[in-house]
């Protein structure tokens, strides 16, 4: 029996409000504390109890002058409806948390404020919502900048807020001190630094608009500690004074009829479909286009979700671990119908041969993206949902005038290579489970309701590729800038936004290394994660480049958790990350045969009052195919290691 | 490669022109020359940005900047549509022997001596870049001691504005 439950259980089923009181004075008992006033939470507080909520009435009540401006931010994030801010404190900041302990805002204390950032980055893809993190000046703000770089890559809103040295002593190097802004400028969609705190409500108001409009992405208000201090008045709603921003959300008419006739002259379309389409919320225009045009669709890996898999139009996924039928519609196509994608080179492969014969439209919020990697026939700037829509009617209009293209030459062909190359998997030759298996068995078991949180690497692709996604945000990941360490606390994120919903963390050994401490913050919060580890041993996907690439010299990716290397005396796992998982205040699991992997999934699906770990020990050496080598043309996919497509009509 | 003038308005706020050429640097734009001052309204700043590239790189430029939340407004001014000036500070050795031949150089280009001593000259010129490369390689000869040049500020031709009423096309709007 490889699947075992672990005595870490009985301590962490007590569930969310279990956080033990470092010494819980007679009487406190483990219940949360939810006071109603000040003086309760006040005692609470003197109890070790976390207090959570006050009244809104006591809110109200509040003076609006004479506050501090560590208070006015306070009530600047309660006024733009912020519910949970993923932080840790510090000196800097200290002013901040004062006030925040008395707010209904809940705070979430993380374990490293990347877990906070990424925290924030899955709370916001899951719902739709702005996600809000917190740190400390200097390096608080400095281990902000990995998630504020993903955030920014994938275009996810979610504002920072960061503590900063007193304006006395900006610039002098001072304890605790970077250059914050300047820091992330490259990697932010915009940047304050607060020199008063009359300006704090403008600038909170300012930093959620930017975050949320236009092309998201992500925000740091970065606010001086004597600034916090400092006495103001808050009103709201204040003036948002941004003159140089005005994104366009309209498409433009003639455009969108231009690309109407190029879809009804076109005898070979693809609609490929970007993550900005789930920015949008643009999935049901999307339905509605792909069923009118007939055009098959492929969603892109920010986009799995955006369209159901399961229906018949959809291709699934392209780039370089996309399905052939996927990668190759788009190669073979005449007229690619772009929607909130970017031609990224993961997708293109070699940009000079991909598709060579298309036509493109390319329909984006950020004018920037279109003609950046390939020239557009009709560029389309605009909102993925109003654009869609109106491409619809326009579309309709073609066929009412007679236009309405015959596709069924182009999915006589689509099909025929949907039958020869679907997508499969080997099992390994010595036995071991293959991790491909476990994570189609944890997409059927856990099904199309669930949340999928993504680490990077081969456990990343199978996710994306033997998941069925139906629903927009269930597939959070980090597609851009490709965050090893993303996975666990953009599941807390994703789950603390959606309680209701099971939410699963895929990861690696790898990965799981680099942010599992977040699993103590989703123990102590009551936030039940669920973390499949799939457990290679290795840096899967270097070592499957080492193995292709570098004639198998697997420098540097061996991690010891299977146990030590052929031949080492030290066969133990480290991390165990069973027993790693108990001591963390979550549930382990370990499952390592095929006969096992339904039993330890649903076992895990029962336990709903604590987080849960499987280490799923899988096979060493499976790799992630179909493939097109970085920088390869994708006529040049690979279906399997060495096995080349033949489309028949003598190119491959 | 060509070259392009772009008149740059921007939010008058600290961290623009870091922001600006942050952006110029992590693209792989190159800057010929960047020249930032005051406009008829205080809350703005105007960039003259001269720049080598293609016209398609020349688009990213534009779109990209037209991204920084605090860029108002980009117009490209190119050739006779617009003027372009330099300012040019250049002290000359000039001992008596050759200050007339100095003084000379400084009347046929209209440049003003703003400082004299026994040794050397100061002169002020402005111009196009052109005129103030020509009168540089007149004064290299006679020994230049130091020299500062001012960046390309430059108008568009004509009534027309980049703010206000009239005003001039802009390159692209943002995101």
């Amino acid at each position: 029996m490889s699947t075992t439950a672990h005595a870490g259980r009985t301590a962490a089923a007590t569930g969310p409000s279990a956080v033990q009181p470092a010494a819980p004075a007679p009487g406190a008992g483990p219940e949360p504390a939810t006071p109603t006033s000040t003086t309760e939470s006040a005692a609470a507080a003197t109890l070790g109890v976390e207090t959570t909520a006050r009244s809104m009435a006591e809110a109200a009540a509040e003076p609006r002058t004479g506050i501090t401006g560590a208070q006015s931010l306070v009530r600047s994030l309660e006024a733009v409806g912020v519910d949970v801010v993923f932080g840790i404190p510090g000196g800097a900041i200290l002013p901040l948390y004062d006030p925040l302990f008395d707010s209904d805002i809940r705070h979430v204390l993380v374990r490293h404020e990347q877990g906070a950032g990424h925290a924030a980055t899955g709370y916001a893809q899951a719902t739709g919502r702005v996600g809000v993190c917190m740190a400390t000046s200097g390096p608080g703000a400095t281990n902000l900048v990995t998630p504020l770089a993903d955030a920014y890559m994938d275009s996810v809103p979610v504002v920072a807020i960061t503590g900063q040295v007193s304006t006395g002593y900006i610039g002098t190097d001072a304890f605790q001190e970077a250059d914050i802004r300047g820091i992330t400028m490259p990697v932010t969609k915009h940047s304050f630094l607060v020199t008063s705190a009359d300006e704090i409500p403008q600038r909170v108001a300012e930093a959620f608009h930017l975050a949320s409009t236009g092309r998201p992405g992500p925000v740091l208000v970065d606010v001086p500690k004597d600034v916090l201090q400092a006495t103001t008045d808050f009103s709201w709603p204040p003036r948002i004074d941004l003159p140089g921003y005005k994104p366009t959300t309209r498409p433009h008419g003639k455009q969108v009829r231009e690309a109407a006739t190029l879809i009804a002259g076109a005898r070979q379309p693809v609609l490929y479909v970007g993550g900005g389409v789930l920015k949008a919320g643009a999935s049901e225009e999307l339905t509605e286009l792909a069923e009118l045009t007939g055009a098959p669709v492929v969603t892109t890996l920010m986009a799995r979700g955006a369209f159901p898999d399961s229906h018949p139009l959809n291709l699934g996924m392209p780039g370089m671990h996309g399905n052939v039928t996927a990668v190759t519609a788009l190669q073979k196509a005449d007229l690619l119908i772009t929607l909130g994608a970017r031609f990224d080179d993961r997708v293109t492969g070699e940009l000079s041969s991909f598709a060579p014969d298309a036509a493109v439209i390319h329909a984006d919020i950020d004018p920037a993206e279109i003609g950046k990697n390939r020239r557009a026939d009709v560029p389309i700037v605009g909102d993925a949902k109003a654009t869609i829509a109106e491409l619809v009617t326009a579309v309709r209009a073609e066929h009412a005038a007679g236009r309405t293209p015959d596709l069924a030459a182009w999915w006589e062909q689509l099909e025929d290579w949907r039958a020869r190359y679907p997508l499969g998997y080997d099992w390994p030759e010595d036995g071991a489970l293959s991790p491909q298996y476990v994570i189609e068995r944890l997409g059927a078991i856990a099904g199309p309701d669930a949340i999928y949180a993504s680490g990077v690497g081969q456990h990343q692709m199978w996710a994306a590729q033997f998941i069925s996604y139906e629903k927009p945000g269930t597939w959070l990941n980090s597609g851009g800038l490709g965050t090893m360490g993303y996975a666990v606390p953009a599941a807390m994120g994703a789950k603390y936004g959606m309680p209701g919903t099971t939410v699963w963390a895929i990861d690696g050994d790898g990965c799981f290394q680099m942010t599992n401490q977040e699993l103590a913050t989703c123990a102590i919060e009551g936030i039940p994660i669920k973390v499949a580890v799939i457990n290679n041993g290795n840096l899967g996907m270097v070592r499957q480049w080492q193995t292709l690439f570098y004639e198998g010299r697997y420098s540097n990716t061996h991690l010891n958790t299977h146990g030590g290397k052929p031949g080492s005396a030290k066969q133990v796992r480290i991390p165990d990350f069973v027993t790693l998982a108990q001591a963390l205040g979550c549930v382990g699991l370990r499952c390592e045969s095929k006969d096992d992997v339904d039993a330890v999934i649903e076992q895990a699906m029962a336990i709903t009052d604590a987080p849960v770990v499987i280490d799923f020990i899988v096979g060493s050496d499976a790799q992630v195919w179909p493939m097109v080598a970085a920088g390869a043309s994708n006529d040049a996919i690979l279906a399997a290691r060495d096995v080349r497509p033949v489309f028949g009509d003598g190119q491959i | 490669m060509p070259r392009h003038t772009l008149s740059v308005l921007v939010e008058n706020k600290s961290g623009v022109l870091a922001r600006v050429s942050a952006l110029f640097s992590r693209r792989g734009f190159n800057i010929e020359s960047l020249a930032v001052g005051p406009t008829e309204n205080p809350d703005l700043s105007r960039m003259t940005i001269v720049a080598d590239a293609e016209s398609a790189p020349l688009e990213q430029i534009t779109k990209q900047l037209n991204k920084l939340i605090e860029v108002i407004k980009i117009v490209e001014l190119d050739g006779g549509a617009a003027v372009r000036r330099e300012l040019l500070l250049i002290k000359v050795r000039a001992p008596l022997a050759d200050r007339s031949q100095v003084l000379q150089t400084a009347e046929l280009f209209r440049a003003r001596v703003i400082d004299v001593n026994t040794d050397t000259v100061t002169l002020e010129a402005t111009g196009t870049p052109e005129k103030l490369r020509a009168l540089v390689d007149v004064l290299t000869p006679l020994g230049i001691k130091e020299m500062a040049q001012s960046g390309t500020v430059a108008l568009g031709r004509g009534p027309r504005s980049m703010s206000g009423a009239g005003t001039l096309r802009p390159v692209e709007r943002s995101a």
